[in-house]
């Protein structure tokens, strides 16, 4: 068969960030908060800092190490929340029909029309900073494209003999969106979460970039480059790695989307937006 | 038979997949006199539309011509320069294809798609062009061609719009119309009034016809030679009246005695149709021997062995069985 | 036509309607919002002036009379007056939409002049060097932050080589606009060449195409004629959408660059607490999403005629 190219570099990709992430206390060489001196502020990458250190000291690469915790944690449980909402609203939307499909699609419409991360902020502006409030302000606000997917995948596959037979049979109807329909419409579904992973992690960094995500000193990457951006003159490594990381784990996981789509998903090449 | 206006020789398509090349289409020949009309007939999947694809020289990449002539009055059609070979293209050999609904291009007016002859091929300018265009419908017997004319596909209905494809392909009076199952995706009532319209039109204007279909019945009566391919190669040639008084190959009387017969219920009392058991081979899996042993109820040891070399009848007429009669 | 921009105006008016519902909820109805005292961050204001500001605003009137008034006055177009300057805010609008403007179009210019020819390039020969290029290019934009790459091009194109202004609006023109411009405009360039690519190969096996081979026209007019104009209902529909993730990406490239638009407004009156501000901006900014996608269905129609006529 063919080689998979973008399903393999992905996964490595993704792969890698995960185990950094799992890892980080072992690996890391320094603590990546409390580790400040401000004698060794600004040291240019060398051997005994590989990333170099930011205007207090802190070694870069343990807190690009452990900034993978935060934006893999955000991006993923992010995304679980808007796969869970989107499905179940898509699912029984499509299933069910009637008022509650014009009320779902209104609401579907109505996050379409409000930019999500324009949506986000203002629930952060609310919500304050923290990593809860990313979460809920994350996962409350794309799961339009998940819920639409899904609705218009049981639509197609609503009145196909086995989901006929299922009712025939006497299955309730949770049965049968659960073990009939889910399953067999599970496989676009995965593609789309694993690309809005990649977004949630852009997402979180944009916010945290902005001050409304995590909140310094703890190390999210989208946090360091806030930092990083005051010292741009003078110490450029610092927004160099961060934005590194961020660029390898999301390429990662839109690789990894690709691929994926090619195994499960043939009949579409690109169900962009 | 007087020179043939078409003549296929051992035409080969082949269809590379995975690194490998496969042959979809083999040892395939056939010739068109003339203002005649063969019909080409077979299962899906057999090879029928990539052989027309290979005449209108509109095969594309993963399929690709493996060898063999195909000559319109003597001169090779492949070994053209592009250029020319397109100006043979709607001129000279027209094709209509089988899904009306989306042979047409959805956001042109069906008169420009029509007028877009004139300009390829007769030199016209768009307004002379588009006039002729309503000359064109009106042949076709589209009511109203005025009108007609300025509207979109898909205001029009399936045989609407067969009648419309019938008005581009024959718009410049081609040589030779290949007409690929252009009635499988209408309704049965509206089906025979685009075959009567299609034999009108070629007979007024002295087009012979490749008919494809794998209405076996259609084809009888609508072409004086009929041949049968199944899995990439003509298994049968013969004259229409003959292929169905004396069919030769097992899998030509299997063909016709798929076929419902009307009335023959009160001649045979109720008779059980017949299908053929299984189905067309992948053209990555043909069996060894003859291609149609794993379904043939006459199959004996030597169709696995030996693949079967064609027969010929009489009048032209060939058959490629080990058990033929 | 007409009945087209009817009927999307039909859907859009709802649209508004729960837009202006859910700011005046987010910011008005949830406990613990803005007017409420103090932050996190410790920034306290008085208690006199907040009581004083509380009873100007109307904020201890009951819920119902307070969104019949956010609504009246929204409607005439009176956005409130900003807790911070006094200003009306769809003045402090008013002054940053523009600039905004600008640089949205710029990016979004950026990115149809490059990602739609690149895609159309890349579909004509898949598989070769120019496909695979270029979609290494679009996976790369599609996942990087574009904040970290106007970073990046700020310290280079700003500070080491000096070719450009590295951040502010400066005269407002042009070269103040480039790096901003290309920062924001590189994600939707990315899409763009990937809906592109998908669309035009879509089109180019569609039974139409065939259709136009066999009448014997020439491969470059079955592309010009045949193919371009049905791809691009996709990526009209492309570009409509991406200017949703684009007006968000704005607001942290905007905030990069020391740009004075709405999105730098917005973080701003979001850190000041100025909640009429947060507001106008959030509504203003939807308002010329929807626009912007009303036009694209226009265009699509204009396009398309079983939209047109149907």
């Amino acid at each position: 068969m063919k080689f998979r190219a973008n399903l393999y570099i992905g996964g490595a990709c993704f792969a890698t960030a995960v185990i950094v992430g799992v890892l980080a206390p072992l690996i890391a060489t320094h603590d990546p908060v409390f580790d400040a001196n401000l004698m060794n502020a600004e040291i240019p990458p060398g051997w005994e800092y590989p990333f170099g250190t930011d205007a207090q000291g802190r070694d870069i690469y343990s807190r690009v190490v452990h900034g993978a915790r935060i934006s893999l944690t955000v991006g993923l449980v992010a995304q679980c929340i808007n796969s869970i909402i989107g499905v179940s609203l898509g699912l029984t939307a499509g299933y069910w029909g009637g008022w509650w499909d014009d009320l779902v699609s209104g609401l579907t419409n109505l996050m379409l029309a409000i930019p999500s991360l324009i949506f986000a902020l203002a629930i952060m502006a609310i919500l304050g900073p923290g990593l809860v409030s990313l979460l809920i302000a994350l996962g409350l606000t794309s799961w339009s494209y998940s819920c639409r997917l899904a609705r218009a995948q049981v639509l197609s596959l609503k009145s196909q003999g086995y989901i006929q037979a299922a009712k025939i049979l006497g299955y309730s109807d949770l049965r049968i969106m659960f073990t009939q329909l889910l399953p067999n419409i599970l496989g676009p579904l995965i593609v789309i979460a694993t690309l809005g992973a990649g977004g949630s992690i852009l997402a979180e960094a944009a916010l945290s970039f902005l001050g409304l995500g995590i909140r310094p000193p703890y190390p999210s990457w989208g946090s360091m480059l806030s930092d990083a951006r005051e010292q741009i003159t003078t110490a450029p490594w610092l927004s160099i790695f961060p934005g590194l990381a961020i660029f390898i784990t999301v390429l990662g996981l839109n690789l990894l989307g690709d691929g994926l789509r090619d195994i499960l998903d043939p009949q579409s090449r690109e169900r962009t937006s | 038979m007087s020179t043939p206006l078409l003549e296929v020789e051992n035409l080969s398509i082949a269809l590379s997949q995975g690194g490998k090349s496969y042959k979809a289409v083999e040892d395939v020949s056939f010739a068109i006199a003339p203002g005649e009309t063969l019909g080409l007939v077979g299962e899906s999947g057999c090879g029928k539309s990539i052989t027309a694809l290979a005449v209108m020289g509109l095969l594309r990449h993963p399929l690709g011509l493996g060898g063999g002539r195909i000559t319109l009055d003597g001169s090779d059609i492949h070994n053209l320069p592009p250029a020319k070979l397109r100006q043979l293209r709607g001129k000279r050999i027209a094709m209509i294809f089988q899904e009306p609904m989306t042979a047409l291009n959805p956001l042109s007016t069906v008169g420009r798609q029509i007028a877009e002859m004139f300009v390829l091929h007769a030199g016209a300018n768009w307004s002379e062009a588009t006039d002729r265009a309503v000359d064109a419908l009106r042949q076709v017997h589209v009511p109203s061609p005025e009108r007609r004319v300025k509207d979109f596909p898909h205001q029009l209905s399936g045989g609407m719009r067969q009648r419309v494809m019938i008005a581009i392909a024959l718009a410049c009076s081609p040589d030779l119309l290949i007409a690929d199952e252009p009635t499988t995706a209408l309704d049965v009532t509206v089906q025979a009034e685009i075959v009567d319209l299609m034999q009108e039109l070629c007979a007024a204007k002295g087009t012979a016809i490749l008919m494809i279909s794998h209405d076996l019945g259609l084809v009888a009566n609508m072409c004086r030679r009929v041949a049968v391919m199944y899995a990439g190669r003509i298994v049968e040639q013969q004259a229409a009246a003959e292929i169905f008084e004396r069919p030769q190959h097992p899998y030509t009387r299997g063909l016709i005695a798929s076929l419902p017969r009307l009335g023959a219920r009160v001649v045979h009392g109720r008779q059980r149709l017949q299908e053929i058991s299984g189905v067309v081979p992948a053209i990555t899996a043909f069996p060894a021997g003859c291609r149609f042993r794993p379904r043939c109820q006459r199959a004996t040891d030597i169709c696995q062995s030996n693949d079967p070399s064609p027969t010929p009848l009489p009048e032209n007429g060939l058959v490629r069985c080990h058990h033929h009669g | 036509m007409l009945a087209v921009l009817l009927r999307r105006l039909l859907n859009v008016i709802p649209t508004v309607g729960a837009v202006i519902l859910l700011i005046f909820v987010l910011f008005s109805v949830i406990p613990g919002s803005f007017t409420s005292t103090g932050a996190e961050d410790g920034r306290m204001l008085d208690p006199q002036v907040m009581e004083r500001m509380r009873k100007e605003m109307g904020l201890d009137d009951p819920i119902l009379e307070r969104f019949g008034r956010y609504v009246g006055h929204t409607l005439v177009g009176d956005l409130g007056k900003s807790f911070r300057t006094r200003e009306p805010v769809t003045k402090l609008i008013a002054d940053r939409l523009w600039p905004s403007f600008k640089l949205a179009m710029a990016a979004m210019g950026f990115a149809v002049l490059i990602g739609v020819p690149l895609g159309f390039i890349a579909a004509l020969r898949p598989g070769g060097v120019v496909d695979s290029v270029s979609m290494i290019v679009a996976v790369s934009g599609l996942s990087l932050a574009q904040f970290w790459l106007g970073l990046m091009m700020m310290y280079l194109f700003g500070l080491l080589l000096g070719w450009l202004p590295s951040f502010g609006y400066g005269d407002g023109g042009p070269r103040y606009l480039i790096l901003p411009g290309l920062a924001l405009g590189v994600g939707p360039m990315a899409l763009l060449a990937r809906t592109t690519r998908a669309a035009v190969l879509d089109v180019l096996n569609a039974d139409f195409v065939r259709t136009a081979r066999s009448k014997g026209m020439a491969e470059a007019r079955v592309v010009t004629w045949h193919v371009m104009r049905n791809a691009l209902v996709l990526v009209i529909t492309t570009i409509g959408l991406q200017f949703g993730s684009l007006m968000g990406t704005a607001v942290v490239v905007e905030k990069l660059f020391s740009w004075p638009g709405l999105g730098s407004l917005l973080v701003d009156s979001v850190f000041q607490r100025d909640i009429p501000a947060v507001q106008g901006c959030i509504l203003v900014i939807v308002l010329f999403f929807l626009a912007i996608n009303t036009l694209v269905d226009l265009a699509y129609a204009a396009i398309d005629p079983r939209i047109r006529y149907a």
